[in-house]
């Protein structure tokens, strides 16, 4: 029975039985748990973005795995047998073009799909200065890499610098980064935030966090010596209790403040106080 | 006594005195300029020119020592040019300047194989700090620079590392010419390429590279004299990348046998030329990138300064203008040995032989148009961020072709798993877990999190360990009987192959998820969380340094001790290389070939039966 069916009728119903077994497993399984996990609205679109990418890629995976074991043990020789040729195939042009016009396809509708995705809400990536995909209303945050820290300023709040990060849950934030001397990245893993600071520009990233919880801050670019300490955790917390941690921390820092330089997009590196 | 003699002359002993007479001549005239106003001595406080002129003034004494130097002046002074370069015989020609391409071939081999393990010795070290989430092995300096010097040793010296060894040996033999067009030069890249490498280890001796191998200003601006060995070394292996793209392009292009057309060369001489024009385009604007970084740290120049008006952004735009093409560079090789090996080893012909050049030719050219995907967070040009979407994903086109060639040469095939077959057959498994995951950096959503998390570095070890070092292995394999007359083990070979192959997938495999779980790249702490994924990479690594050294062990046992004879043609491969004695004589040919219109003459119903000869006229000059 088996054997009145040619290889590439086999190779086809092989490729589907797999597909149909692992597509519910990527798509139930696989992409719910794809990073960053669900906790903001960049989140949950990237998460969205990673199950689609993943079920993309499942048939391809399936087809090329299916195809090359079923080759090496159907068509395998005995590599001590006298030797023989195979078939004399120098091409297919039908599956050529069958192939290319999938990929194709495929291609440009990944494409596509990245780019709406993209422009819906910026994904958390950093935007630069001029942002294309914008939030209203979003609560200006200053992220200041420096070596080897972040440090916080709220500017709607007296520009307020502080040395821990905390967010207000459901508001929309614009993360505005920027470096004072290397470049470090500012990223914060949960909020699937990921954004470059760069000296002298002002490189903008929006999020709005659904619910208070903890994250981590990490830098994702080497910049020196202590870079693999330079992590932190950030709070997200209810409207009420970031109002009264923003108040303290204007207490808190009012006197340090007269001696920091005023609010600005971007802050020039001093290079007589550079690390070397 | 003879030994002694044979010592005497412009060899690699020669080389060195002079190397190291010129690098402290260098560093002295670099003091004498520079005097002793620290103006020049940039941020750092360290005298930059004095080092950059000791490693100029080095490499020059080091190629004068070789001999370099020797035809142009004897030829000034208008006697005969030596030819000892030129000598037939004689190990001493593998230490010395020789412009034979088999025995340029070999020392590529041995030289690049050495620095390999040195990269690969600081994998082992970064993973064994990699053992615990905080510091335990080494300081914060000394980890960075392990980092540094695995990136740097390996994306440098690997650019060369099939190109160097195989297309040296093997792309006159398959064009059917007796050398390549500019023998001197061909030299001259290898020899470069061992004094880049002895720079970039000079870095230890300089308080080393914090960077990583992407070198991103302003950080290197700030970093001491170890930076300038990896301008250095850069500079060099640029400079040996573009002589040996042009080249090689210039031997496919010029020296061709008869018949020997464009539609009928091998796929490895495909390889060799798309990889070739990425080298002869994209080397120099590195080698400029970095004089531009030299003339920062010693001439206080503001190219990568933004308070005088430079960007950093510049600098990442130009050095990854150079880094995509360069990731090409390293990984088509490769494929050009997988479609070389694939038709030998199914018996059949290439399948779709146009559609595999297009995708290697589509590859090189896209590779030029992609760059900026390594920006997607940086904050430049957000708006061109589905421009540089499209043109990355569209490189899965041409790498898609290069795939189907693959599967359609296996269908059908009466398939030898031999030790390079399994190699070749591991290449597809691993580029395709590359390439997919490939797809996650190249859309901006997925990138915001993978970018410069262990994700993408796993990505791309995929890719070119998976890719490039299997292949280089394959190729090992494949051609070392042909190279030296012995075969490789085959037992030892298999059990190098499974350990590698189980084990490299164990080590980056688990390594994109701990990406997906949030480490970046390049720290020395960690979340406690992913310890326990950490040490199982860890070991894994161990594992996979280990299958090297039984590789190490096979390659001298079956060279030096066994001996087996290999034939002239181990493998019933119809390729012209195989149909030459083994080792292949100095001259190669004693009469030029012609060439039939098939490369791949395999297949069932092919005239003359399986073993028939393709139609070339090599004749067999005396052993």
């Amino acid at each position: 029975m088996w054997s009145k069916y040619g290889h590439g009728a086999r190779v086809a119903a092989l490729t589907t039985i797999g597909t149909i077994i692992a597509l519910p497993f990527v798509i139930f399984w696989l992409g719910p748990n794809m990073p960053p996990g669900k906790s903001t609205n960049v989140g949950d679109s990237q998460v969205f973005d990673n199950t689609v990418l993943l079920i993309v890629m499942t048939p391809f995976t399936v087809f090329i795995l299916v195809y090359v074991l079923y080759a090496v043990f159907v068509f395998r020789a005995d590599v001590n047998e006298p030797l023989r040729d195979g078939a004399h195939i120098r091409g297919h042009m039908p599956s050529q073009i069958a192939w290319l016009a999938i990929t194709t396809v495929t291609v440009i509708f990944l494409a596509i799909f990245g780019s709406a995705e993209l422009l819906s809400s910026g994904a958390g990536g950093g935007q630069g200065p001029h942002p294309i995909a914008k939030e209203k209303n979003a609560l200006p945050i200053q992220v200041i890499g420096q070596q080897w820290e972040f440090t916080y300023r709220y500017p709607t709040y007296g520009g307020v610098e502080t040395a821990q990060l905390v967010l207000p849950v459901d508001q929309p934030i614009a993360f505005h980064v920027t470096s004072l001397d290397a470049i470090h990245s500012f990223w914060a893993y949960e909020l699937g935030v990921k954004a470059d600071a760069n000296p002298g520009v002002d490189n903008v990233a929006y999020v709005t966090v659904k619910k208070t919880r903890s994250f981590q801050i990490r830098c994702a670019e080497l910049c020196g010596l202590w870079h693999g300490y330079m992590f932190d955790t950030g709070q997200v917390v209810s409207s009420s209790q970031f109002t009264s941690w923003i108040h303290q921390q204007q207490k808190l820092y009012a006197g340090s403040m007269k001696y920091l330089p005023p609010y600005a997009t971007s802050y020039t590196p001093d290079p007589t106080f550079r690390a070397g | 006594m003879t030994f002694a003699r044979r010592l005497v002359g412009f060899n690699l002993l020669s080389a060195v005195i002079l190397g190291a007479i010129g690098y402290y001549l260098g560093w002295w005239l670099g003091h004498q300029i520079t005097g002793p106003s620290l103006d020049y001595f940039g941020d750092t406080g360290q005298n930059d020119i004095a080092l950059y002129l000791a490693y100029f003034v080095g490499v020059v004494g080091f190629l004068i020592g070789l001999g370099f130097a020797n035809y142009p002046v004897q030829r000034l002074l208008g006697r005969p040019p030596s030819l000892r370069e030129k000598e037939q015989a004689g190990w001493t020609r593998y230490i010395s300047l020789c412009t034979d391409h088999k025995v340029v071939g070999i020392q590529y081999l041995i030289g690049i194989g050495a620095f390999i393990f040195i990269g690969g010795l600081n994998a082992m070290l970064i993973r064994f700090e990699l053992l615990t989430p905080n510091q335990h092995a080494w300081n914060g300096n000394n980890y960075l620079t392990l980092v540094s010097l695995h990136g740097t040793m390996m994306m440098g010296m690997m650019t060369s590392g099939i190109l160097g060894p195989f297309a040296n040996y093997f792309v006159p033999i398959m064009i059917g010419a007796r050398r390549m067009a500019f023998p001197r030069i061909e030299a001259l890249t290898f020899w470069l390429l061992m004094a880049a490498g002895f720079i970039l280890m000079t870095s230890l001796a300089y308080g080393g590279i914090p960077t990583g191998w992407t070198g991103y200003e302003p950080l290197s601006d700030q970093a001491n004299l170890g930076m300038d060995a990896y301008v250095a070394f850069f500079a060099l292996v640029g400079l040996s990348m573009t002589l040996l793209g042009l080249n090689m392009l210039v031997t496919v292009i010029t020296m061709r046998a008869p018949g020997m057309s464009w539609g009928r060369l091998p796929m490895f001489v495909w390889g060799t030329i798309s990889t070739s024009v990425l080298m002869a385009l994209a080397a120099p604007v590195l080698i400029s990138t970095l004089l531009m970084v030299g003339m920062d740290r010693t001439a206080q120049t503001g190219f990568f300064n933004d308070q005088a008006g430079g960007s950093p952004y510049l600098y990442e735009n130009l050095f990854w203008f150079f880094g995509h093409p360069e990731v090409y560079i390293l990984a088509l090789p490769g494929m050009g040995i997988l479609l070389e090996l694939l038709p030998v080893f199914s018996r059949k012909p290439l399948w779709g032989y146009r559609l595999a050049v297009t995708g290697m030719l589509g590859i090189g050219l896209l590779s030029f148009l992609v760059w900026q995907h390594h920006l997607f967070v940086s904050g430049i040009n957000a708006d061109v961020r589905p421009f540089y979407m499209l043109s990355t994903e569209l490189i899965s086109l041409p790498t898609g072709f290069i795939f189907i060639c693959a599967l359609g040469t296996l269908w059908r095939g009466r398939i030898r798993l031999t030790v390079p077959m399994l190699f070749a057959l591991a290449w597809i498994f691993n580029f395709l877990i590359g390439g997919l995951s490939g797809v996650f950096l190249s859309d901006v959503p997925s990138d915001v999190t993978t970018h410069g998390s262990f994700f993408s570095m796993a990505h791309f070890h995929y890719t070119i360990m998976g890719g490039l070092l299997f292949a280089f292995f394959a190729g090992i394999y494949y051609w070392v009987p042909k190279m030296t007359g012995y075969m490789l083990n085959d037992t030892l070979g298999k059990w190098h192959f499974w350990i590698m192959f189980l084990a490299f997938n164990s080590t980056f495999g688990p390594l994109l998820v701990i990406g997906f779980l949030g480490q970046p790249r390049r720290v020395v702490t960690y979340a406690g969380y992913l310890q326990g994924a950490n040490i199982w990479v860890s070991v894994s690594a161990f594992v996979l340094g280990a299958s090297m050294l039984l590789f190490l062990v096979n390659f001298v046992y079956s060279l030096v001790f066994a001996q087996v004879p290999a034939g002239d043609n181990p493998w019933g491969s119809k390729s012209i290389e195989f149909q030459l004695p083994s080792p292949v004589p100095v001259h190669n040919f004693d009469r030029i070939p012609t060439f039939g219109p098939d490369p791949y003459p395999y297949g069932e119903g092919v005239a003359g039966g399986a073993v028939q000869r393709p139609a070339i006229t090599p004749a067999r000059p005396e052993r």
